[in-house]
Parts: structure tokens; sequence; C-alpha cells
């Protein structure tokens, strides 16, 4: 262990931008003024100015693209022509058209629709400068959190009313599906992928040119989602590298001289399909987007959605990461336009890449006092307390909370003046579908009665499983909130689970255990690839500042005081922890010979909705698809289970004794031995 | 005396600082005419330094210097500007760097011998030396004279009067069998031997190693400098190696010949260099470079003489020989004669330039020149940065009508064409041949030009895009003086690579330097000066001020450093022509693979197994 790594930065002294709110100016003057005045952005200093057509005859006529649709031709004997006019429909579905008259009716929309949602949108607008200085230097790639459909409308809106270069946005082809706004969204600049275009070689040249044409010839931000797809739980999504390894390419290929990636932190107080969200999480299929579907969304507008926060990041220069881990050089014999699989130093340095990046965004969420009490309202209701917690102890604690979250450096927004008390019952209100107040004291509003169901007791018309999921809708959406504060305590709260699972004081063991839960969660949580001692350093060193530990040579004590604050991380990591283990105890009790990958969580849900109206399971959570899956990616990571290719489409082969040692050592039931550690 | 006069002249009328022209547009420097080549009787070694700057490039009278007024002259007799002041150089100069007239660093100006080391003899050598009455020397000046090349290093020690090791002593071959006999000696007394032909390395090459602990002998084959014969019937002369550039030319324009060999630093540099350094020469498009234009090679290693048995154009006898040799960087052996193809002189020399919209477009001109393979004797594409620096280099015109001539042209290419004057780059080119096919290939080359976008844009400044080579070296000891420090350095890049590669390489260095402190943005600036069939030669120019520095040669290094690792990244070579020396050899290794390395090293452990040949470059 490299003890002499001491995390030594101080999260408290953590420097951040202050916010100015955009509404305000719009709730004093003219939508129709603001949305047709003059636009006129700083642009890239080596931008050749082209229009959205040149930019298309400049991919087609890309060596890259001659390479592939000759390389296509010769493999399946298909005309020049007949491949060539595939590659421009595909280019034709793919291509954005950005059009500054739809920008500008958007501009216009949006003001009025965001001034009835939100209560204010807060930019640091420093951050507006330093990507104003970055557009002019080098090629940007924006890179926001993923969270809701609004984010890339809120991105393009915001770059407008700063004058700034309007992004194009690689969007899902999902939205092509709504006619109308499929085509506005393009006019706006979003450009459409389908979704799994996995051995299409075709496909995957076309999309990969496009975007960087547009990139190198600093035609336009490059803006897309480094999760992929939107987070349902607001916990951050593992990265996905295709588009990262895209953006990259052309440094790493001497086409540019480097490119900026801007991470950026969209953080909403109430997310407007938060309860879309747990029933999408429970099993109930997301209804298909269509236009009319969103028109039915409209009675969304008459509710009141806090504010959204929006912090752009300190620009990464992609040369400064690569400095040192990749030799540019291996591009230096075959050329260019040849496409190539990324070599393995290439592949880990953009994970890696991707990970820090996410990690950015995660480090700039603005969390609002309602995080801290939903953490702390769930814990309250696991405990049993049929009859919630008194709002004053509530108050209490979501102060001690408030305290110990900041000295994790979290980026907390607590009003500065107002009295605790004021700042709980505000949040309270915001979210009063999620939270009921009676007597004098709060609990989550889950169901009629005010408490869970006693099992097996008859209820007219709603049998005893609807009423688990109804419960569980709230609970999911509360968990969404508590997950927002995840990443501040996550660490601590592996050391916390650690200490106690290892049930031991010797530092060694400890670690062994953390790293372990590191490794089994690392699907989970964003957790940097070769990090576990940096992690785990991290970690010490925050839970010896607060008191809570003193950590010597060899041993870990948890000290008097700190016994609160271990408590409060393991409940943390508590309801995933039996996740995990109740998904390895499916797998070793339920699985079939015949058990594929889509069946699996149909399957596992059955399993657990028995078990939890058993009363065997304490969290309701673990209903939660995301969690299911990130499980069983886990255990398919580890070897515990495998897909067999070939026969009955990805059919799941279980490892029954790793599996369940597996679960044992998530109870703490084993020790993590070291070889357990080294293998894995 | 009289043999100092040789190496001076430059009297063939394509040599661009001569021209018979009155002075405006192009002209700036003409070669005062002298008396011919004189006979070798009495050469004189002491005298070579006395004429050469010690601390500086070229000769000691000629050099760049702001009169009271602030403009920029140039003085000596052996280059004449008539009467020339260069205005614009001032302001460019200040503009460009943000130095001050006011801000001088002067250099030493005298050599202080008792500044040397005192030498380290080998007495059995040099008594055995004495016997053979070859001429050598162990005066200081003598010494740091040939301890060093032109690198910004090397130079900015001198000015400050730093010597670090120097040779112990030099000796004077007068023929290849002395030079058999210096190695022989060398190879009994164990003494470390470093060739010196015209001292123009800018690879850290003369640089004696600093470990070394044995005697150095500095081996100049300046004495060698003749024309052995001429064989008109096979166009092949047979020349001794220490012959330099200039010289060479001049004595085979007599008798109507040439080898059209002109590298830049063709007025000092020597033949053995060339083929020690795998040399380039500016027309190499009609002459080819140094590995085409030699027949044969007589090189003296410790194992003995080196030489093929025949004359025959081109042999298939396993991996020539030669190329062992070329490139060898003076770590093998000493190379005393060479035979190499000579041509009838040209009989009709043009000059002519191109104006491009901007760099891309130039670069796309000459690479379609190259895949029509219709390159001019030369041609070469400055960027932006490179043709203001021209431009700032224009002598003061001499009446009203040029001045409005100028102003025409300018109105025409910036307004009527609507090139952005901050983006235009100008390509230089030399035609040479028949009168009739000269004119044709010109017309062929503009047409090709005119499709990317290229204007014509007269002989005047193409002429004087050659020069800024040739005097460059001179400015720099300018900048020198006020706190600009700089160097340039080369690559060759597959076509698709170059435009990257210019980019690249000229934005780490701007960025280098203000990482590292540097106080105004550096001059960053390149020019594409060899075209081949598979890519191109790219020419770097870095500088700048260094006031605020405390280390500015470190800081220098440093940034060249990144930017060699850079051309690497962007798929360029260690070197195009410049070679390896100590100053590169850290790359060696990735740039040959490891069983290249073996090869090299091998050759060098049969044929030089104790090391005499000492001065570690290349491996």
């Amino acid at each position: 262990m490299a003890s002499k790594a001491v995390y030594s930065r101080d999260p408290m002294l953590k420097k951040r931008d202050d916010f100015e709110d955009i509404l305000e100016e719009r709730r004093n003057s003219s939508d129709l003024r603001y949305a047709l005045r003059c636009y006129a952005p700083v642009v890239y200093k080596g931008l050749c100015p082209s229009k959205a057509g040149t930019l298309k005859s400049m991919v087609l006529q890309s060596d890259q693209l001659h390479y592939v649709i000759h390389q296509v031709c010769r493999e399946t004997g298909r005309a020049v022509d007949d491949v060539q006019e595939e590659v421009s429909s595909i280019l034709e579905e793919m291509a954005h058209r950005l059009q500054l008259s739809t920008v500008r009716f958007f501009a216009f929309t949006l003001s009025k629709v965001f001034k009835t949602l939100f209560r204010s949108i807060c930019v640091n607008e420093e951050g507006i400068q330093r990507l104003q200085q970055a557009i002019q230097e080098h090629p940007v790639v924006l890179l926001p959190s993923h969270r809701s459909y609004m984010d890339f409308l809120l991105m393009s809106y915001l770059l407008y009313t700063y004058d700034l270069a309007l992004p194009v946005i690689a969007a899902g082809m999902d939205f092509m599906g709504m006619k109308f706004v499929g085509e506005m969204l393009r006019m706006s600049g979003a450009f459409f992928i389908r979704r799994s275009f996995g051995g299409d070689k075709l496909y995957w040249a076309v999309f990969s040119e496009y975007v960087k044409t547009m990139l190198k010839n600093g035609f336009a931000p490059v803006e897309f989602f480094l999760e992929g797809t939107r987070s349902r739980t607001s916990k951050s999504l593992t990265p996905k590298l295709g588009l990262l390894n895209i953006v990259m390419d052309p440094f790493f290929k001497g086409e540019v001289f480097d490119v900026s990636l801007v991470p950026v932190s969209i953080s909403y107080e109430r997310i407007l399909e938060e309860s879309l969200y747990a029933r999408e999480l429970l099993g109930v299929p997301k209804p298909k987007e269509s236009t009319s579907g969103l028109i039915k969304a409209r009675k969304v507008l008459s509710e009141d959605y806090g504010s959204i926060h929006v912090y752009f990041g300190q620009p990464v220069s992609v040369r400064s990461l690569a400095e040192g881990r990749v030799n540019r050089c291996q591009f230096n014999l075959i050329p260019r336009h040849i496409p190539k699989k990324p070599s393995e130093d290439i592949h880990s340095f953009v994970n890696d890449s991707a990970y820090r990046l996410v990690r950015a965004q995660e480090e700039n969420m603005v969390l609002k006092p309602w995080v801290l009490l939903a953490s702390l309202l769930l814990q309250n209701q696991v405990s049993g307390q049929k009859r919630g917690i008194a709002l004053d102890e509530l108050t209490e604690q979501a102060v001690w909370l408030r305290d110990l979250s900041r000295q994790y450096g979290a980026f907390l927004h607590w009003p500065e003046h107002t009295p605790p008390s004021e700042v709980v019952s505000s949040s309270l209100s915001l979210h009063r579908g999620l939270v009921r107040i009676s007597e004098g004291r709060v609990q989550l509003a889950l169901g009629q009665t005010g408490g869970p169901a006693a099992p097996g007791e008859p209820r007219s018309a709603v049998t005893p499983e609807e009423e688990l999921l109804s419960q569980a809708v709230i609970i999911l959406s509360c968990a969404s909130y508590r997950n927002q504060a995840l990443h501040v305590f996550l660490r601590p709260a592996l050391l916390a689970s650690a200490i106690h699972t290892a049930s031991s004081n010797k530092k060694q063991e400890v670690f062994n255990s953390f790293s372990f839960l590191r490794n089994m969660f690392s699907n989970e949580f964003i957790l940097c690839p070769g990090a576990t001692v940096q992690d785990f350093e991290e970690a010490c060193y925050l839970l010896v500042k607060t008191g809570a530990l003193q950590v010597t040579q060899q041993d870990v004590l948890v000290t008097e005081r700190g016994h609160r604050t271990l408590v409060f991380l393991t409940s943390m990591l508590d309801p995933f922890l039996q996740g995990y283990q109740v998904v390895c105890r499916f797998l070793c009790e339920e699985a079939t010979e015949a058990l594929t990958e889509k069946q699996f969580i149909p399957a596992v849900r059955k399993f657990i909705i028995k078990h939890l109206l058993a009363g065997r399971l304490r969290y309701t959570e673990v209903l939660s698809s995301d969690l299911q899956k990130n499980s069983l990616a886990a255990l398919l990571r580890l070897g515990a289970v495998r897909k067999i290719k070939g026969a009955e489409q990805g059919t799941l082969k279980v490892n029954t004794v790793m599996v369940n040692s597996l679960e044992d050592t998530l109870g703490g039931k084993l020790p993590t031995q070291k070889a357990v550690i080294a293998r894995l | 005396m009289l043999y100092i006069s040789t190496k001076y002249q430059i009297i063939r009328k394509d040599f661009p600082f001569y021209l018979g022209k009155t002075a405006h547009g192009g002209l700036w420097v003409q070669i005062k005419n002298l008396p011919g080549h004189l006979p070798k009787e009495s050469p004189s070694h002491v005298f070579l330094q006395e004429i050469m700057k010690w601390n500086g490039w070229g000769y000691s009278d000629s050099r760049f210097l702001f009169n009271k007024k602030g403009q920029a002259e140039f003085t000596g007799k052996r280059y004449i500007i008539i009467g020339m002041i260069i205005p614009g150089l001032k302001d460019w100069f200040e503009c460009t760097f943000g130095a001050s007239l006011q801000h001088k660093t002067p250099a030493t100006p005298l050599l202080n011998s008792s500044a040397v080391q005192p030498p380290t003899l080998n007495e059995a050598f040099v008594e055995e030396l004495k016997s053979t009455g070859i001429p050598f020397s162990q005066d200081a000046e003598d010494r740091v004279f040939r301890a060093h090349g032109h690198c910004l290093h090397e130079i900015f020690a001198l000015r400050e009067g730093k010597f670090g090791r120097v040779p112990d002593m030099v000796v004077w071959p007068n023929c290849h069998n002395d030079v058999v006999k210096i190695v022989e000696l060398a190879s009994k007394h164990n003494v470390c031997l470093i060739p010196y032909g015209g001292g123009t390395s800018v690879s850290s090459a003369l640089e004696c190693p600093p470990e070394e602990t044995r005697s150095i002998v500095s081996l100049d084959t300046s004495q060698m400098n003749r024309i052995l014969w001429v064989d008109e019937k096979n166009l092949t002369a047979h020349v001794e190696a220490g012959i330099v550039g200039q010289d060479l030319e001049r004595l085979l324009n007599e008798s109507g010949y040439c080898t059209g060999h002109e590298p830049d630093s063709m007025e000092f540099s020597s033949l053995g260099g060339w083929v020690a350094t795998r040399a380039s020469g500016m027309k190499k498009n009609i002459y080819g470079n140094i590995e085409d234009l030699v027949v044969h090679i007589k090189m003296v290693t410790p194992q003995g003489v080196i030489e093929k048995s025949c004359q025959g154009p081109r042999m298939s006898t396993g991996p020539d020989i030669h190329h062992f040799i070329m490139g060898s960087e003076g770590t093998l052996g000493v190379v005393t004669e060479v035979t190499m193809k000579i041509r009838p002189m040209p009989e009709y020399q043009k000059y002519g330039s191109v104006v491009f919209p901007n760099f891309e477009q130039g670069v796309a001109c000459l690479r379609e020149v190259a895949r029509q393979r219709c390159a001019p004797a030369s041609i070469r594409l400055m960027d932006n940065e490179q043709f203001k620096f021209g431009h700032a280099l224009k002598p003061q015109v001499s009446s009203i009508f040029t001045s409005f001539l100028d102003g025409l042209k300018k109105f025409y290419i910036t307004k009527f064409k609507g090139f952005d004057p901050n983006r235009l780059c100008v390509a230089t080119l030399l035609f040479e041949g028949d009168r009739e096919k000269v004119l044709q290939h010109e017309k062929q080359v503009y047409d090709i030009a005119a499709k990317f976008g290229g204007l014509a844009a007269g002989e005047d400044n193409g002429q004087r895009g050659y020069m800024l080579t040739f005097v460059i070296a001179y400015l720099r000891d300018l900048g020198m003086d006020y706190y600009v420090i700089g160097e340039s350095f080369e690559t060759s890049v597959p076509w698709d690579r170059v435009l990257d590669i210019c980019r690249n390489v000229k934005a780490r260095i701007v960025r280098e330097c203000k990482e590292r402190g540097v106080q105004f943005p550096p001059l960053s600036t390149c020019r594409v000066t060899q075209t081949y069939d598979a890519g191109a030669c790219v020419y770097f120019y870095f500088a700048f001020n260094y006031r605020g520095l405390s280390d500015p040669v470190h800081v220098y290094e440093q940034v060249e450093h990144a930017a060699r690792e850079e051309i690497l990244a962007n798929g360029g070579s260690l070197s195009h022509h410049h070679g390896v020396g100590k100053l590169r050899k850290e790359w060696m290794r990735e740039t040959v693979s490891n069983v290249g390395m073996g090869m090299l090293k091998s050759v060098k452990d049969y044929v030089d197994p104790n090391n005499i040949f000492g001065n570690r470059n290349l491996l």
C-alpha cells in the first residue's frame, strides 16, 4: 500500500465559481426581443467556414469513407454505387440541419416554459468565460451529465443565451420517432445515431467520420452524453467509450493540436421524469417517445420544479491527459484513414479519461438540502419507525449531515442565512408528493395507511403486490435524490462497510475488504479503474479528518464520536449490499439451465417481490432493475456467471460455488481472502 | 593570406548573393569580385579563424547591426550591401519578439585563452606525429575553434566566453596518406580522433564528449581541398573531401561543370561533412542528394581503408557499403576522397514566386507538383510568419516608382484578390536548364499553382526568399545581441502529414514557451523546403526573447526537445539532413529499432573496436 500517497487536497477548500440566475433577466425583459437579438458567437480560430451541406460532402469525400466503401464492396460483392447510396442515406438520416431560426424559436418557447417550470436556472458564468476561451483555442467537446430529456435543449438554450457557438448534439434515434419534434431537434443541432450498430462497419464509418469532420473543422462544439443514456437513478452511469474514442482520435492522429473536453454538471432540484423513472425501474416499460405523449405531459407545466444549477467545469485538454500515456507514433506506419481497432493502451487511456470526466461531472453537481433529507428519511423508514421522525429531530440530523457532507467536499447549496428548520420545511414542501407531515412527524408518503401494509392483509381491489409496487415508486423516487449525494459519501461508505464486514481492526484486512467491495460495486458507482489504493487513502483521510477514525500503521479504529458517522455511512451502502446478495441468492436457488439474459430481470424481480412480501428483505429498493442489471454485470465481469454464446441467445451459466461465496463475502460471513482479491 | 581569399569568393552567376542587377527588390548583397583561385602551395591553417568569427556565424567582418538611427545594416567588405538600409527589420524585430534596441546582450569580444583548459597530450603520439611532418597545433584558439558546431547552446556559451571540453590538439593532414598515418598513430597510442570539416554542424556532433579521458585530436580536413581529376567522358570528378562547397562549385565552373549540390551551408561546409551526415542540397530535384551524387568513397578507418573496386554506376553486391559510410557522422573513420557526379553548367536560370491565399493551398500545390514529378530545381513554401519575416527584410526602395509598384501589387493581392495578409503564404521557385525548357517548365508549374489559387508574384520575391536562407545565420547573431535566441530544425514527413505536423509543432513550441515562463510569444514558423514522391522536408524556425529567464539556453533546449517529440509523434523523421549527432541520439533506438541499433553497433565494433573515432555521435 502506498501510504505515502496521502489524499492531501482539502475538499473544504475546493474553489468553486458563483452562480448567476439567467431566468431573472428573462422575467424582466422581452422574450421575443431576446429570441431575435443579434447572435454572433466567437468561433474556433482554425475554423474553415462551411455550411451543413458542405459538411456532408466533406464526409462523403473523405478517404476514410472511400476506404470502407471499397472494403464493403470487396467483401459483399455489392456495387460501389449501391454502397455509396447507402452511405448517403445513412448520412441523411444522421445529419443535423442546424438553423438559427429554429434556435430562435426554441429560445422563445423555452423561455416561456422554463419560467413556468423553474424558479431559477443558475449558471456559473466563470465557466462560461472559460468555455468561450476554449472554443477559440481548440475544438471543444461538451460533456453534460444526463438526467432528463431537458438536458440538451437546456444546453443549447444556455449557449445561445451567452452568445456561444451552438453545439451539435449526438442524440439517440428514439427521438426521430417523434416526427415533428425530431425534425425540430435536428434543426436545433441534434444529429441522430442508432442505439446499436454493433457489427455495421459502414454505419460506424459514416458516424465517426461525421463527428470527426465537425470536430476537426471547428464547425461547432460537439456535445454528447458520456453516460450514454439518461440515468434513471440519478447516480452517474459508468461511461460509454465509443464517442469519446471518436473525438479523441483526431488528437491521437495529429489531425488537431488538442481537443478540449468540458464536463458540464446539470443538477435539477426536482426531476421532471421523477416517478416515470421509478416506474421504469420497477418494470413498467417506458412509453415510446411520441409527440402526443409529450403534449400529454404538459400537466407537468403546472408544477413547481424548483431550480436548476448548471456548472461548466474546467476544460480538460486531451493532450495533457495523454501526456506520457499514449504513444502517438503507433499511427505512423499505417495510413491514418484505414480504420483500426484502438490498441490496448489507447483503450485503457480512453476508459480512464472517461471515468475522470464523469467524476468531474459528479464533483460539480449542486446538492440541495432535500438530497440530505431524502437520505435520512430513507434510513429512518427502514429502521422501522412506523410513525416517522419528528420534524425537529429531522432538522437536527440534517444539520449534522450538512456539516459532514461539507467536510467531505460536497457542493451543497444550503441557504446561509435561513434557520435550518425553515430550510427543511421548504424542501419538504417542494417534494410534497414524496413525504407526508402529520402531527409534527415526517415520513415517506407510502400508501394510504401511512406504513407498509402487513404482508398478506387483503385490501379492496389492491393486491399486496400492487401496493408494494406503489410504495416502491415512492421509495425509488426518494432514493434517486439520495443517490445524488452518493458520490460524496461513497469512498468513506465503502470503508465503513469494509470495517463492518471485515469485523477486524487490522488495516490490511480492512483494505482487503474495501478492495473487494470496491471491485464488486464498480459497475454500480463511478470508481476509477486502478485507483483502489488512492480511494482507500482518500476514505481514510476523510474519516480521520472528521474524527471518526484513527488509523495507525497497522490498525483502523473507530472512535467514540465516529460511531454515528459510520452507522450512517454503512446504512447508505446497505441497500446495495443486500441487492447484490439477493441477486446472488436468486442465481443459486432459482436459476435454471435455460435462464437467458432477457429473462433475468423479470425472474429476479419475481423472486424479490416474493421475499419482500414474506418480510425477508429489508430494502424495497432492491426492486430497482438498475441495481439488478449492475449486479449481473459485476458477476459476469468477475466470471461467476458466464454468457454462453452460440446456442440460445445469451444463456447465463452460473458458477454456483463462486456466486455463493461472493454472497457470503458480501454478507461478511466469509473473510475476504487474499486469494480472492488477487483473482478479482 | 593568399589562401584565405579562396574562401569567400562566390562568383557563380546563379548564386543568390551575386546578382548583376541594380539595387532594388531582391538584391541585397553583392559578392566582392576578387582574384580567382590561387595555387595551394602555401596553405596556412593559422589564418582560417582569423577571417571567421570564433563565436558566431561566418566571416568576422560580416554582420548585421542596427545603426544609430535604429536601421538595420550589414557590415563588412566581403558581402557588400550597396548603401542599402533595411528599414522594416527593426519594427518587425521589436514587434515579433517584444525586444528593444535598448536592451543589449553583447558577446564577449575576445577569446580569453587562459579560460581554456590546458591540453591533455599523449606525448608518444605527439612525438611520432612530429616525425611525419604533418602540421599540428596546441594553440588554445585553434582548439576552441574546432570544439563546436553552430547549435544555439554552443554559440551561446562562446559568446559568454565559456568553454567546456575542447580538443587537445589540431592536425592538418594534406592528403589521404597523411590521414592514414594519423589514424595509424592514433590507434597505436589510443588517441581519440574527431574529424572536422567545415564546422557547420547543428547536432552537437563536434562537441567533445566530456567523459573522454584520452587525448582528443581534432583532424581538420581543410587542407585536403583539391580536385584531383575530372572525367568528362563519365561526367565525374575525383575530389579531396576537405573541399568547401563554394570552392568546389567555383573550380568546376571554371571548366564549365557543376555538382549542383547546394546545401544552405555551402559557403563553409565540406564534401566530407556532406558524406558523413547524408547532406541534402537545395537543387536536389535536378541533381539529387549526396547519396545520389557519390560514385565512389574512400574512407580511412582504424581497420584500414574502405573503398569499392570500381566505379560502376550501380551494383548488386550485398548491402551498399557506402551506406555504412554516409551518415556515420565521424564515428567510423575519415572520408578522404570522393568521386562525384558532375553536370554541365546550366544554360539558363530563373527565379520565381507564387503567392497562395493560405498555407493549406500552398501545400496542396506542392503535393501536386510532386505527384506530376515536375518540381523545379528548387521549390519552397514559406508560411505566413516567414513571409512577413521575408517582407521585413526588404531593402529600402530606391524610387517612388518602385514603392508605388509595390503598393499596387499589395493592393491587387489583398484587396482585389481578397487574400488575407495574415494567412497568405509564398512559394519560391528556381528553374534551371535550357532556356526553352525552363520557360516551358515554368509555365507548367504556374498552371498547377493557379489551380490552387496561386498568383505569380515575380522573380524578385523568389530571389529574396532564397537569400533569407543564407543570411538567417547572420541574423541569429544579431538577435543574440538583443536577448533573442533561436534556431532551426528539420524533419521529413509523408505528404498527408505535412499540414498536421506544421500546425502541431508550431503550436507545441508556442505552448511550451508559455509554460516555461517565456515572457513574449515566440517566433514559431516553418517552411516546406523539399518535395519527394512520398513526402516533403519541413524546416522549422523558432526564436524567442529571453528577458526575464534565468537559464534561457535550458529553456530553449527543453522547448526544442518537446518540439522534436511532437515531430516524432506526428510521423516525422528524426532528421532529414542535419543528422543525429549527440543532440538527437536519445531517439535513435526508437527510430531504427533494437535490431537496427545492434547492426550499427556491430559495424562500429568491428571497424573501430577501440573507439578511436570517439565523438560518440549517433549510437
